[in-house]
């Protein structure tokens, strides 16, 4: 446990104020009597107080997080420290006065109204003082959460940006797209034209939530070409859409991270590269999409179809067509498969 | 003598381009081959001894970073090792760590002005070599084994196992860890051997590392792990490689030269 002993200081020093600031306020209302004492037993009162409280809280690991223990730990506290202020307080001042002499010609036994009055006002003074500690710590706390909130929420935009343009993918396409510049400008060309076609899609596809099939496979048909140009004869893809079920309307990008999982996990590890196939059917009542891949099968997402890509598709598939749409995920040593079935009439 | 390049790229269009790039920078530079995979790559290395390699961070297989340590293990002892490039589109996290391993690289695409920086410094390096020795190998072995613990997690980010958990038929064996001899890295999965017989899991040794205990798990090779109070005693071989006895068992491990730093005596 670690003490902020500096914390500690501006916390007595602040209490040590307002004592000085209560001791006025009593002499003020009660000139009869000398300053003196008021103020030895105001300080020593409120010493005991912040020794008891502001020292406390630091041995209740309760109290770590938010700088004050929770529930009734936290008036027995105080009322331990109003308490000790008190009694061992009043002790004490009582003792330096005397040995001082600071008394005077005042008598110093009061009656019990004065004894009344000055407990009312050690508990008082006890109750706002400690108010006054509790409340400054924690709006600080709110205040810490509030920017960790902040910066939680941040970094999530960040991810998510990065997610949807990654990096490495951006930079090998770009790369690619600089050398056939020089070597093969028509084809430079073509492929500049499908990077603009998934980009835009990319950056669309939050605001969209549903469009055409044939569009879905049109933008699968940018994405896997791009990815043809980069890694050469290593991909091979097939997509198929039969005309009848190209203007099904489906939510929009729900295939792409299905092909984009077969490429990252699936054949961009495989030394030999391998195929890639998408193709839509009717079964009834039903439309079958299979996104079927020759990759090293085993991946990142898991072989359980945990991976945050199919949870995705599954949320969307779940609220657009509840239990009437389904994902099915599988993958071994032959490379992976996942089967999205929806129903035909939306 | 002509200075002699292996170039390591699993895109093709950008292996061209490196090429044509090399070509304008460095036009005495003969590019002997290009391939497209870790192991390709650590192949052809060995077979031409070329003076520079470039090596793409990212391939299939064994990446680049891997490849290398994999050629160092390999490298004969009385030729120089060759001066490394390596080459990436965006790794951010791993290009500080470049910078502070004084390790050469390019990010792709590749600029002219870069390449030329770089063809530079490799002229320079390749001008001073010193002759062939182990404390140069022994540098480069060091470095490599920085960059390679830059790209993977950090040790104590995750919670530490307690058993492996081993999917036998249609029950789940239960190995409490500190009885794991060894973990060995096989095709698609790992055997984790202990005293009384062996166990499969699917989990990737890179995956299962991290949630090791480094201090009494030591990776002495890319695919072996080792509880280092199994390990009896430590040999060097006719080649010179290190292999390690296990207590009360039959069979070695080698130890490549990459973790060979982990085994001195106090």
């Amino acid at each position: 446990m670690r003490i902020d002993w500096f914390a500690k200081l501006g916390n007595l020093l602040q209490t040590l104020a307002f004592c000085f600031a209560v001791a006025t306020l009593q002499y003020a209302f009660t000139p009869e009597r000398p300053y003196a004492p008021n103020l030895v037993y105001s300080l020593f009162i409120g010493t005991i107080i912040w020794a008891v409280v502001d020292l406390g809280r630091v041995a209740m690991p309760s109290a770590r997080e938010t700088g004050w223990p929770p529930g009734w730990r936290g008036f027995a506290l105080v009322a331990a420290g109003i308490v000790a202020g008190r009694f061992i307080g009043v002790a004490l001042a009582d003792l330096v006065c005397r040995r001082f002499d600071l008394y005077g010609a005042d008598n110093h036994v009061h009656g019990a109204a004065q004894v009344r009055a000055d407990l009312l006002i050690t508990l008082v003074a006890g109750l706002v003082g400690c108010y006054w500690f509790y409340a400054r710590n924690k709006s600080a706390y709110l205040l810490r959460r509030m920017r960790e909130a902040e910066r939680h929420a941040n970094d999530a935009r960040l991810k998510l940006l990065e997610t949807q343009l990654e990096p490495h993918m951006m930079f090998n396409t770009l790369a690619n797209l600089r050398a056939l510049i020089a070597v093969d400008p028509p084809r430079a060309q073509a492929m500049l034209d499908h990077m603009i076609a998934y980009l835009r899609a990319t950056l669309d596809a939050s605001r969209a939530a549903t469009h055409p099939l044939r569009t879905e496979f049109d933008r699968l048909h940018d994405y896997l070409e791009l990815m043809a140009i980069r890694m050469g004869p290593r991909l091979s893809y097939a997509l198929d859409l039969p005309e009848e079920l190209a203007e099904l309307s489906v939510p929009a990008l729900l295939l792409q991270p299905l092909v984009e999982n077969s490429i990252k996990h699936g054949l961009e590890p495989k030394v030999e590269g391998g195929r890639i196939e998408v193709r839509a059917r009717r079964e009834g009542a039903r439309v079958v999409i299979e996104v079927r891949d020759s990759g090293v099968g085993a991946n990142g997402q898991g072989s359980g179809g945990q991976g945050f890509g199919l949870v995705q598709i599954r949320e969307r598939l779940a609220s657009l067509h509840g239990a009437g749409a389904s994902l099915d995920f599988s993958a071994d040593a032959g490379g992976a498969h996942a089967r999205i079935a929806l129903p035909l009439a939306a | 003598m002509t200075p002699t390049a292996v170039i390591a790229e699993d895109e093709p269009l950008l292996a061209q381009a490196l090429r044509s790039e090399l070509a304008a920078a460095w036009p005495e530079l003969d590019v002997l081959e290009a391939v497209g995979d870790g192991a390709a790559a650590v192949g052809s290395a060995l077979r031409h001894r070329p003076d520079v390699l470039f090596f793409d961070i990212r391939m299939p297989g064994l990446g680049g970073l891997e490849a290398a340590a994999e050629l160092a293990d390999a490298w004969p002892g009385n030729a120089a090792f060759p001066a490394l490039v390596f080459v990436t589109a965006y790794d951010q996290y791993a290009l500080q760590a470049f910078e502070a391993q004084a390790v050469d690289y390019v990010l792709k695409p590749v600029q002219p002005a870069r390449l030329r920086r770089t063809v530079e410094k490799l002229r320079q390096v390749l001008a001073q070599r010193p002759r062939p020795d182990g404390a140069a190998l022994e540098a480069t072995l060091a470095q490599l084994r920085h960059l390679l613990q830059a790209g993977s997690p950090a040790a104590g980010a995750q919670p530490l196992l307690k058993v492996i958990q081993a999917g036998v038929g249609s029950s789940i064996r239960m190995v409490p860890v500190e009885r794991v001899v060894y973990f060995e890295a096989a095709d698609k999965y790992v055997r984790v051997v202990t005293e009384e017989g062996e166990v499969l899991v699917r989990t990737p040794l890179k995956e299962l590392l991290p949630q090791l205990d480094p201090q009494a798990f030591w990776q002495v090779h890319r695919g072996t792990v080792v509880r280092c109070t199994a390990i009896d005693s430590v040999q060097r071989d006719e080649a010179g490689k290190l292999q390690l006895a296990l207590r009360g068992r039959g069979e070695r491990l080698p130890v490549s030269r990459l973790y060979a730093h982990l085994f001195r005596a106090m």
